[in-house]
């Protein structure tokens, strides 16, 4: 629902391309919320937080925040667009906004103005992984939306009228999303790219003339496949007990039956990754040249023990912020970009992506920028990390996990995230001390299994001559 | 923060919470050094401080051939301060996970501090070094005016960022607010550090300054750290006078070979100390407010699937306030968008909200309030956000019982007054084609 306003107030701000990456982004870079520890001690990440399993098969996890009368509800599906069947990209996503067009009980809004009546916040998002709805409102109130959450699980009601008028909004979306954005076609070119065979390669918001065709029938066989509580995560954060939160699960979401057996999530894999590949989206709308290059990794989930870990301290060394590596080589030293740095997107169930991106200052060639790019990439790589760099990595870690407990919304993002993707709970809880645990070979040796170039994609973006316009 | 949200329930909503003594706070004003407003919300459930500041002045102080220097001199700051360099100053930031950024806005130069409570004392130290003695050496002067010259080349073709900049011009003519705050590629070419530096002594200053901290830190020790900081600084700012404006008419249309047609609309607003303010808040949030529910949400987007995002706000800044919305559609249905929101916005100004649109929204209003004090970062900049418009310490409050009081026959008033001209501005971007369409459409306002 975020939009830029005329407001003449704000400063530019960098459009959210795809909520894929928003998410995996965010979840890397953020940190992750805990509780205090002394200084210096790992931190835990909700300690409190406990998980059960209803009788139909739905896991909850309750995370207790006691600090204001708020909670916020999430449930989440195991299902994402890399689920979506050939021919029907975006059916995900599509079906997440029509999950808000009423019930049998229920009809479109009434759910939406009981949100609102309470003074709460609500909305939902699509990831390649999974599918969340979420609320953030005054506790008492939990029973109700959870009551409702409940009730659309099973009792979904699509008119072919209000169906057709929401493929055009997603229409709509894509086209504000990626069609208005050379730069956001460009990441989709990379993904396609990227992903050989698995479904990763395919945008979460689907390619538009698959959209355009998309149904109700679409629609609703995902539902009643996937929409099912054994195949479904609740996550409360905020005023509650597990108590509480058990006895109202077991009269709302408990009531739902089983309804069907998704199975495990076995998805086409990716052949070994043999060619170095690169991608050129040439725009009479772009301006200003940017590079980048995205890695095929393993994810928090499909990674060995230790690696994914060691991704994310390398991603942080190498490339986050002002004083990391690439940005005092390519922005300070040498002069040749005004940006410069790397990320690792680990939160995902087959695959991760580890991202690199620079761009260049004043008339400085692309090809000059890779080369520099590509030195600091083969110095880390040949020449590892210093401790103190990775002492320095560790004590951001510590001190990102502490701020992120400020925030409870943020922390119920982060477990479902990792549960729908495969992780337990205590995984997430131990994140930090596994962090603590990465050693400079480990980091090492995770550079030169990764960056290589034979499991990339490089991407540029240029200006193109505007082709029949004046 | 507890005992704030629980009064805050408890006042408006009804709610019964019991909250342990120990968490029991509230907003006290802070004895800092002469001149300067602050405030303070004590908590330590979190180990941290977040402190949120800002001097009066902003972007409307730039020189009127120079626009830009507030802005830039907002990525310096953190570039080098004292005997430190560019690298030693983010080393220093870094290694203890210091949090500090600054942000020129229209009418006040922002900034905002978060540290862990260990490394208070570093925190405020590189914080103090940063107003006082920034050192604006060459190499990060360069870097950043590289930077920033390469992000308004960037942004030339964003439709976002070209629907600013064209409908501020239009509706701010000869006025700061008229201006670009990031500047143009000429005057950012063109800023020296004279500029920079003539800037922060002019607008950097203790009477027009105004902080809210939030965290684990007592007024006693607050009162000290903010000596340390801004104690040093002049105790008068010299401020440029600005006029007051309102917004004014035009019909815009940009062309870009875009397959969406963005659309922004807008008019005059109401002043934030109007006594129709609060009625004009709650009346926009019928109109085109942020909830799945709203009028133009509802027409434009559930019904007819035009569009993926429309909404509307209020902006009230130091010297004009404006009604504002936007949204965007497939360029050939722009002109009948453009057409169905111009009826709604008119039709709403005639008959304003129904009672139960009203009764709705007021209690969306009343219970979402607490939502904003969930974080300390969100505390702090709420507090802020309060002194800024100098509502009062017991804003918190009684703000839910102002929007109670609103009555039918105040949101109408509102309605009228905030929406009778509400799409007198309209600008678009899109493929030219577009552009026909629209100007037919528009017959040319008259203020």
């Amino acid at each position: 629902m975020d939009q830029r306003r005329l407001s003449p107030d704000r400063r530019r701000f960098s459009a959210v391309l795809r909520v894929f990456v928003a998410l995996f982004v965010t979840f890397s870079l953020a940190g992750f919320a805990t509780t205090v520890a002394l200084a210096g001690e790992p931190v835990r990440i909700a300690p409190d937080a406990t998980t059960f399993t209803l009788d139909n098969g739905m896991q909850v996890v309750v995370v207790p925040d006691h600090r204001a009368p708020i909670v916020t509800h999430m449930v989440w599906y195991k299902i994402g667009a890399a689920d979506d069947p050939p021919g029907k990209s975006g059916i995900a996503h599509f079906l997440e906004h029509l999950m808000f067009k009423g019930t049998k009980a229920h009809p479109a809004g009434e759910f939406s103005s009981k949100v609102s009546e309470g003074g709460g916040q609500e909305n939902a998002f699509t990831t390649a992984d999974a599918t969340a709805y979420f609320q953030t409102i005054g506790k008492e109130r939990l029973g109700t939306v959870m009551a409702f959450e409940a009730d659309r699980m099973e009792g979904l009601e699509l008119p072919d009228k209000v169906v057709l008028s929401e493929r055009d909004v997603i229409l709509e979306e894509r086209r504000m999303r990626i069609d208005n954005d050379p730069g956001a076609q460009l990441g989709e070119a990379m993904n396609a790219a990227l992903y050989q065979n698995h479904h990763y390669g395919i945008p979460t918001i689907g390619w538009m003339h698959e959209m355009q065709g998309l149904t109700a029938a679409d629609a609703l066989a995902q539902y009643r496949h996937y929409y099912t509580p054994n195949n479904a995560i609740l996550v409360v954060a905020g005023d509650v007990t597990p108590e509480e939160v058990r006895r109202l699960a077991d009269v709302t979401f408990g009531r739902v039956p089983r309804r069907a057996e998704p199975g495990e999530r076995d998805r086409p894999k990716e052949p070994p990754p043999l060619a170095a590949r690169t991608v050129n989206l040439s725009d009479p709308r772009v301006t200003e040249p940017s590079w980048q290059r995205n890695y095929l990794v393993p994810s928090y989930s499909s990674a060995k023990p230790g690696e994914a870990e060691a991704l994310d301290v390398l991603a942080d060394i190498l490339g986050r912020g002002t004083t990391s590596r690439l940005y005092r080589a390519l922005v300070v030293e040498q002069g040749l970009a005004t940006s410069a740095g790397s990320y690792y997107s680990g939160e995902s169930l087959d695959y991760g992506r580890f991202g690199v991106f620079a761009s260049p200052r004043g008339d400085v060639q692309l090809s000059k920028l890779e080369t520099a790019v590509d030195g600091v990439i083969a110095d880390i790589r040949d020449h590892g990390v210093t401790p103190e760099e990775l002492a320095t990595a560790k004590q951001r870690t510590r001190a990102q996990a502490i701020y992120a407990q400020d925030s409870q919304a943020m922390l119920a993002r982060i477990i479902g995230m990792a549960l729908a993707t495969g992780q337990p709970l205590d995984a997430v809880q131990g994140w930090p001390a596994r962090i603590g645990d990465v050693t400079v070979e480990d980091i090492s040796a995770a550079a030169k299994t990764y960056l290589d170039a034979r499991r990339s994609v490089t991407g540029t973006l240029t200006p193109a001559p505007a082709e029949g316009r004046s | 923060m507890a005992q704030l949200l629980v009064r805050l329930g408890m006042a408006v909503i009804g709610l019964l919470v019991v909250v342990p003594a120990s968490q029991a706070m509230s907003i006290q004003k802070i004895d800092g050094p002469p001149g300067v407003e602050a405030w303070l919300v004590e908590d330590y459930t979190v180990p941290m401080i977040a402190m949120d500041f800002v001097f009066a002045g902003g972007a409307a102080q730039d020189p009127a051939d120079k626009p830009g220097v507030a802005n830039m001199l907002s990525s310096l700051l953190d570039e080098g301060a004292g005997a430190m360099t560019s690298a030693e100053f983010q080393k220093a930031l870094d290694d203890r996970s210091i949090n500090m950024s600054f942000d020129a806005g229209r009418d006040g130069f922002y900034g905002d501090l978060k540290t862990l409570s260990e490394n208070r004392d570093e925190a405020f130290g590189l914080l103090a070094a940063a107003l006082q003695t920034p050192r604006l050496d060459k190499e990060p002067v360069e870097r950043i005016r590289a930077q920033i010259a390469a992000s308004i080349k960037s942004d030339a073709n964003d439709p976002q960022t070209a629907a600013t900049l064209a409908v501020c011009a239009k509706a701010f003519p000869n006025h700061p607010y008229g201006r670009p705050l990031d500047g143009t590629a000429e005057s950012v070419a063109a800023i020296s550090r004279d500029d920079l530096e003539t800037y922060r002594s002019h607008v950097f200053a203790r009477d027009n300054l105004k902080v809210a901290i939030v965290g684990a830190i007592s007024a006693k020790e607050a009162g000290t750290m903010l000596a340390r900081v801004f104690g040093p600084l002049p105790d008068r700012a010299k401020l440029t006078p600005v006029a007051d404006i309102v917004p004014q008419a035009g019909i815009i249309a940009i062309d870009q070979p875009n397959p969406q047609t963005l659309i922004r609309f807008g008019g005059p607003g109401i002043k934030r100390d109007d006594p129709d303010f609060m009625a004009g808040y709650v009346v926009n949030h019928i109109l085109g407010g942020g909830s799945f529910s709203s009028r133009l949400y509802t027409e434009v987007r559930e019904k007819r699937g035009l569009a993926y995002t429309v909404s509307t706000s209020l902006v009230t800044l130091a010297h004009a306030d404006a009604f504002a919305g936007g949204t965007a559609t497939r360029a050939d249905r722009a002109p009948e968008t453009i057409a169905l929101i111009k009826s709604e916005v008119a039709r709403f100004a005639a008959e304003g909200p129904t009672e139960a649109e009203l009764a709705k929204a007021k209690s969306y209003m009343i219970g979402s309030y607490a939502l904003r004090f969930d974080s300390s970062s969100k505390i702090a900049r709420q507090v802020l956000g309060i002194m800024v418009d100098n509502l009062g310490i017991d804003y918190v409050e009684k703000r839910n019982s102002l929007i109670e009081a609103i009555t039918i026959e105040d949101a109408r008033r509102a309605a009228r007054r905030l929406f009778v001209d509400g799409t007198t501005m309209v600008a678009t971007v899109g493929p030219a084609k577009t552009k026909t369409a629209t100007a037919e459409t528009q017959v040319p306002p008259q203020l």
